[in-house]
């Protein structure tokens, strides 16, 4: 054990000492992965609670279900509770009903005998037990796989496009001179000042000029020329030598051909950091579908999944279990491709 | 490349949308947005009517209320959107509902039966027959019997002014460590009714708005020293900025709070979430000086007049407007009923085996006749969500101690004159 | 399994191989006709006629947008009124009270969100800066710690707010820890104080990985031997930081303090979900007055959103001006 610890807690400090940096590193480190994945997994163990549950102060870390228990002579089964009965003693009652402040019990061991308890004096008996109901009940009632397909279908369409476009675009801007690059550039750059949200009128009367309302194109094209794809991509393209380009100029190749056989597999790293970057942000959309989309047949999961907010009533059980839902594909895309973020975001520069 | 991209696309859409519906039919799309299980008792109602009717195709799309709020207006404006929609926001938008008197089987039945209230749902001095409620609402109380009893305070009776309903909830409150005494829904439309009852009036002479008077203020500076004191759940009207809606449904649900000030429609709701948790009653709205007034409305179902196919458009309104199945509607979905013919035959067998839901319809119904006249006139008005934004907005702030009492009044006169400026631009 | 992952490779870009080969001929055509210069446009075109439709004309609306007025959504049914809502947004009676500005909630929108971005980018460059000086050392687990602070970079800003108002709430995970050390629960974001706390604290938590990340590119950019001769000379830690690490991270951290910057300014949807612009308006930002002007609210008014969203990009590109003056300064540092 203490060699595994020794092992685990390598340090930069001298001859076995412990430095104060190295104590602060790991109070940092460790600290910062209890504050990154903590609030996650609250979101998950929320997300398995009933609705009376999620509303009950303190709240309880895990998710807890009421016991019950079948008694004769009753056909369903009835909840448990702990009572304190009038003469101070504790026992694990069932309840048949709770009349105003009187609840009805009886002894599961003892069914023929009923006991009155005021419910101030009952505490519900309580397992962990998840609410699984909050995922089951959605996914069945709505048209899940049809969303789930527009989602994927928009999150892969969205990001071929932004691969090809955006890479063209930045072989154009770092490897060509011509007039007006710095003027594109600029352009280009200029669009970062405005946020979409600010914008949805006017977007929304051209995308309805152009007849995309209601069609999963007009979701996907408004999102992919995105600056930050051709500046990151252009960022990195900047550091192929153009000799390379030079020599395959010679051997006579076109220039469509350097493109695509020697400047997009040697970007390969940036652009499989875009890639994963688009994956993420377009699963994630959500305002401009919601704009977009009014057609159930259309919906994206994250719009199809935003209806349980009623005008008067918002059913939060359902709403935490189909976050989590929707959080399902990042957490994959975090596990699985991490590696090629965070190394490639060091390679390819800056965003 | 452009091109080959082009082509892909189309190739894509083709074939993604050609699976979608098939084309002998004609489609008629529905857009919804529920509190409850209304959307799926509606989805069962078309299923039949689909049967019954082969040649048209009713498509329910289940939509978040705040795309009815945000997104249709825009759609609306462009000449889009759907063939029928479900619409709280009647007045504003009336210019965009389909007059559908030439093409219903039988408009004397639509005017006996709705006539009363298309007066909310098109322009004024129109004769129009734009669509029909789904159902009425009006503004009320709930109170939490099991939680005044534990506490042994009695619940004021009828005739309790707004005084009496805080002071026994305090009571309450303190007696069983509650978070607070009482809450109300962050909403313009939900104080107006109150409003009313301290003798407010937002209507003026031409029938434009009035200044902010002495009965709203009446409220108003009650809310704000009630929030003040405590007794009101802060998190509802302060913790949100703008005319963000808020409800407090959950808080009266979880038993967090004795008394809440909502309205009819929140009856399912709560006999859904509480089931057997504690006994509620509905109490009518709480009396202030002028009287006890709570405020009427509601959804309505109208049809787009930028639909192609009127007449298919209309045999579903028809279906879905019969005295039949709108009481059928009306009793899943424990709505109160707009429909003259099913109020006034009564009977209506609500489906709900909870003991607290029946009486509760009841003290709507019987609520529902000591509504001010100023309150009445309040649906069919046409600056009524200028007044509601501005209200909301500006007694938040003061709540949150940004602004003065005074200086919240001089900014919505401010904001409501503002709007109607741009109005005329 | 590897040789697998590469045939499904093959088999999904193949299609494209085809495409990208069908393309060739007509376009050394092209090629052949215009010289290489014109192929710079062919290289363009695609992505500048998505950008032009679906970015640039809807950005000249917007500002045409800005000078109308009327109630109507659609340009057609609006009014052209010139630069009234300019003069609206700006005009005040007493420039030092808010409140008898005609549009209060824009300029309170505007100093909270001058506020904010005071106050969240100084914090985010601090974490960022610090936790990427520390994955820099030679410790265990360092591509594990690296991946851990850019997990929330993941996440979308809706499910951000979410989370962070299901701690934050009276029945949230803050108040249990709260209890169970024995003090008073609290309703944290009916507080200004803690809920603009929030807005800066969250808003950082969800980004602050990506920044890391940059920062710590350009640490390891750093050549080790510097760091070598230093400890040799025996120079104090905080003097090797101030004179060789600050500065060798230059550009980097200039880049890193301009992005934060802008999109401090354009913060929205976490904060929008987490609080809602409350408690009253004292997390109001500037995006979400202008989104609830012109869109949400039941008092609509485009032309006026478009107008503030005119005058809160003419800030931002002074903001991005700086950027590139920085980067021009960091390419130029990097040649020599």
């Amino acid at each position: 054990m203490s060699r595994i610890l020794t092992f685990v807690f390598r340090r930069r400090g001298h001859g076995g000492r412990w430095h104060w940096t190295d104590i602060a590193t790991w109070i940092w480190l460790i600290g910062g992965t209890i504050l990154m994945f903590g609030p996650a997994l609250w979101l998950v163990a929320s997300s398995f609670k009933g609705p009376a549950q999620l509303a009950e102060f303190p709240p309880t870390l895990l998710p807890y279900i009421q016991q019950t228990a079948v008694v004769e002579g009753y056909d369903a089964p009835l909840p448990l509770y702990t009572a304190t009965l009038e003469d101070g003693s504790v026992e694990v009652l069932a309840e048949i009903r709770r009349i105003g402040v009187n609840s009805q019990m009886v002894d599961p061991e003892n069914p023929g005998e009923r006991i009155n308890v005021n419910i101030a004096d009952r505490s519900p008996v309580r397992e962990i037990g998840f609410a699984t109901g909050n995922y089951v009940e959605p996914l069945v009632a709505n048209n899940f796989l049809r969303f789930l397909w527009n989602s994927v279908f928009v999150t892969t369409m969205a990001t071929l496009i932004t691969l090809l476009t955006n890479s063209m675009a930045a072989f154009a801007l770092s490897k060509y001179r011509f007039r007006g690059r710095d003027a594109v550039m600029l352009l280009i750059v200029a669009t970062l000042m405005v946020p979409l949200s600010v914008i949805l009128v006017p977007l929304y009367s051209v995308v309805n000029a152009t007849g995309l309302l209601n069609t999963l194109w007009g979701v996907i094209l408004p999102t992919v020329a995105t600056p930050t794809g051709v500046f990151l991509l252009r960022q990195y393209m900047l550091t192929i030598p153009d000799e390379l380009l030079e020599a395959a100029r010679m051997d006579h190749a076109s220039e469509w051909q350097i493109y695509w056989r020697i400047v997009l597999p040697l970007a390969a790293p940036a652009l499989a950091v875009l890639a994963i970057f688009s994956v993420v942000w377009r699963w994630n959309d959500f305002l401009w579908p919601l704009i977009v989309l009014s057609q159930r047949e259309h919906y994206t999961l994250q719009v199809g999944l935003n209806t349980y907010a009623g005008e008067l009533n918002v059913q939060w059980h359902y709403i935490l279990a189909m976050t989590v839902v929707t959080m399902i594909p990042v957490v994959l895309v975090f596990v699985f491709l991490q590696r090629f973020i965070t190394t490639g975001i060091a390679g390819a520069g800056i965003k | 490349m452009k091109f080959t991209m082009a082509s892909f696309a189309a190739l894509a859409v083709a074939g993604f949308g050609s699976a979608a519906f098939a084309q002998d039919k004609v489609e008629v799309r529905v857009m919804w947005y529920s509190d409850g299980i209304e959307g799926e008792v509606m989805q069962d109602l078309l299923d039949r009517f689909e049967k019954t009717h082969p040649e048209i195709d009713v498509v329910l799309d289940n939509v978040a209320y705040q795309v009815i709020q945000e997104q249709l207006p825009i759609q609306l404006a462009s000449g889009k959107g759907p063939d029928i929609a479900r619409v709280t926001n009647l007045k504003e938008q009336a210019e965009h509902w389909l007059d559908l008197r030439d093409y219903v089987e039988d408009p004397a039945y639509w005017e006996a039966n709705f006539g009363d209230r298309f007066d909310w749902m098109r322009p004024d001095g129109s004769d129009a027959i734009p669509g029909f409620m789904t159902q009425l609402t009006l503004t009320g109380g709930f109170a939490n019997k099991t939680l005044f009893e534990q506490a042994g305070v009695e619940m004021p009776g009828d005739g309790a002014t707004w005084d009496d309903w805080i002071a026994a909830s305090k009571e309450v409150m303190e007696s069983q460590q509650l978070p607070a005494a009482f809450a109300i829904d962050r909403s313009g439309h939900r104080i107006s009714g109150p409003n009313a009852s301290y003798g407010a009036n937002y209507i003026g002479d031409d029938r434009m708005p009035a200044p902010i008077d002495d009965g709203t203020m009446t409220f108003a500076s009650k809310l704000v020293d009630w929030t003040n004191q405590g007794l009101m759940l802060p998190e509802v009207w302060v913790s949100a900025a703008g005319t963000t809606y808020r409800a407090a449904a959950d808080d009266f649900i979880n038993a967090q709070i004795p008394f809440y000030y909502s309205g009819s429609w929140q009856i399912a709701n709560l006999s859904t979430k509480i089931g057997d948790a504690f006994d509620w009653v509905a109490t009518g709205s709480p009396c202030g000086s002028a009287g006890c007034s709570g405020l009427a409305g509601g959804a309505a179902l109208v049809a787009i007049k930028y639909t192609r196919h009127p007449e298919e458009v209309a045999a579903v309104m028809d279906y879905l407007a019969s005295e039949e199945i709108l009481r059928e509607f009306t009793e899943r979905t424990l709505f109160l009923p707009a429909h003259k013919g099913v109020v006034e035959a009564g009977g209506l067998n609500f489906q709900s085996d909870d003991p607290n839901v029946a009486p509760a319809l009841d003290k709507f119904i019987s609520a529902s006749t000591e509504t001010l006249p100023f309150a009445d006139a309040l649906p069919a008005w046409k600056w009524a969500n200028a007044y509601y934004g501005a209200l909301v907005t500006r007694i938040s702030q003061v709540m949150a101690g940004e602004i003065s009492l005074e200086e919240a009044r001089t900014l919505m006169d401010q904001d409501i004159a503002d709007q109607v400026s741009a109005a005329s631009q | 399994m590897a040789g697998f992952g590469k045939t499904l490779g093959r088999a999904v870009t193949w299609p494209l191989t085809l495409v990208a080969r069908a393309v060739d001929p007509p376009l050394r055509v092209w090629q052949r006709w215009t010289g290489t210069g014109g192929m710079a446009a062919v290289f363009l075109a695609p992505n500048l006629a998505i950008f032009g439709v679906f970015v640039l004309i809807p950005l000249v609306l917007n500002f045409v947008y800005s000078m109308t007025g009327g109630t109507g959504i659609l340009l057609d049914q609006r009014s052209f009124i010139g630069m009234e809502q300019y003069g609206r947004l700006l005009e005040c009676e007493d420039y030092t009270r808010r409140i008898t500005c005609r549009e209060d909630q824009f300029w309170t929108a505007v100093t909270n969100t001058a506020t904010f971005v005071i106050f969240q980018v100084t914090l985010m460059v601090t974490v960022s800066l610090i936790t990427a000086l520390i994955l820099n050392r030679n410790i265990r687990g360092r591509g594990f710690f690296r991946a851990v602070f850019f997990f929330p970079v993941l996440l979308s800003p809706v499910v951000v707010g979410l989370i962070w108002r299901w701690i934050l709430q009276r029945q949230g995970l803050l108040n249990l820890i709260t209890v169970n050390l024995g003090l008073e629960p609290e309703v944290w974001l009916n507080d200004r104080f803690y809920a603009f706390a929030a807005t800066v604290g969250v808003s950082t938590w969800a980004h602050m990985g990506f920044y890391t990340l940059i920062l710590l590119a350009g640490l390891q950019a750093i050549p080790r031997d510097l760091y070598e001769a230093a400890e040799m000379d025996a120079t104090p830690p905080m003097r090797v930081f101030r004179r060789i690490t600050l500065p060798l991270l230059g550009p980097n951290f200039a880049v890193v303090l301009v992005l934060a910057l802008i999109r401090g300014v354009q913060i929205f949807d976490e904060v929008y979900v987490l609080t809602g612009g409350g408690p009253g308006t004292s997390t109001l930002y500037l995006t979400q007055y202008i989104y609830e002007v012109g869109f949400a609210s039941i008092l609509r008014n485009p032309g006026l959103a478009a107008a503030a969203s005119i005058l809160m990009g003419a800030v931002l590109v002074v903001l991005t001006l700086l950027q590139l003056w920085f980067s021009r300064r960091a390419e130029g540092r990097r040649a020599r």
